[in-house]
């Protein structure tokens, strides 16, 4: 007996809220950073539920292209937080707004 | 059996993460990811994706954590930050309570509408690696293509982010 499908989509959903509320609450970019992952990872896990689930194996290829994109996502990210932390001497969040309105 | 350690690895998964938004530290932060990466590998195994579980383990866990811990350290952050205050008691509330609206949401439609089995294929749970490399030059050869474009120009980028400027300095 093979567990159904609806709980790994729980699951995936319940890491995927956890993601969202820690970039909603968290001020350190980098913690910011390390949520967005776990969306990411969340999301993985419902395409592989469903590949399995409808016996395709495209959903399978397709976390494959989000993890190099993920990778490739990381590293320009904190490329980014350095450039910051040694223009401004921070990385709260709340104290970067030279782009906001 | 199957569904004893579904339970196991959703609960370790879910704890670490929840762990991942309270700790104060980064280090601890990027630690307790690392748990939560590890349990979502063993799920993949679960789900019959061992090509993906290993992925999983070397590029995320290996690679991308230690490029997070290096950041990390290299701007000496590791110290708990005390800027790190929520900004209002209300917007944890609201958060909180948005986030279990939309569990709850997804949760009943999926257990709502997502019966029935799984439909099997033999080729993609025995033979996994071998199935997903040719599906990966065959039918995803394009995107598979733009994929290495995407690293080159991310390789580029990175150093010319990071890069100090030299000439204005002089």
């Amino acid at each position: 007996m093979s567990v159904p499908i609806s709980y790994y989509l729980l699951l995936s959903a319940i890491l995927f809220t956890i993601g969202v509320a820690g970039v909603l609450t968290r001020r350190n970019v980098i913690v910011i950073f390390m949520c967005i992952e776990l969306m990411l990872n969340a999301v993985n896990l419902t395409f592989v539920a469903f590949a399995r689930q409808l016996g395709q194996g495209d959903g399978q290829v397709f976390v494959f292209f989000v993890m190099a994109v993920a990778a490739a996502e990381v590293a320009v990210g904190l490329a980014i937080i350095i450039a910051l932390f040694r223009n401004r001497e921070t990385i709260d969040v709340g104290e970067v707004n030279l782009l906001k309105w | 059996m199957e569904t004893v350690v579904f339970f196991a690895l959703a609960a370790l998964a879910v704890g670490c993460a929840l762990l991942l938004v309270l700790f104060r530290n980064p280090v601890y932060s990027a630690l307790s990811l690392v748990g939560t990466l590890f349990s979502v590998a063993g799920l993949f195994v679960l789900l019959d994706a061992h090509f993906l579980a290993a992925v999983q383990i070397i590029v995320y866990a290996g690679a991308i954590m230690v490029l997070f811990l290096f950041v990390i350290m290299l701007l000496n952050l590791g110290s708990a930050d005390p800027l790190d205050a929520i900004p209002g008691r209300f917007r944890q509330w609201a958060v909180i309570f948005l986030s279990a609206i939309l569990v709850a949401h997804i949760g009943w439609m999926s257990l709502r509408h997502m019966r029935g089995g799984p439909i099997e294929n033999e080729a993609l749970a025995t033979s996994n690696v071998p199935y997903i490399g040719k599906l990966l030059y065959t039918d995803f050869l394009l995107p598979f293509e733009i994929t290495s474009l995407i690293l080159l120009v991310a390789l580029i980028g990175v150093v010319v982010l990071v890069k100090r400027e030299s000439s204005k300095a002089s």
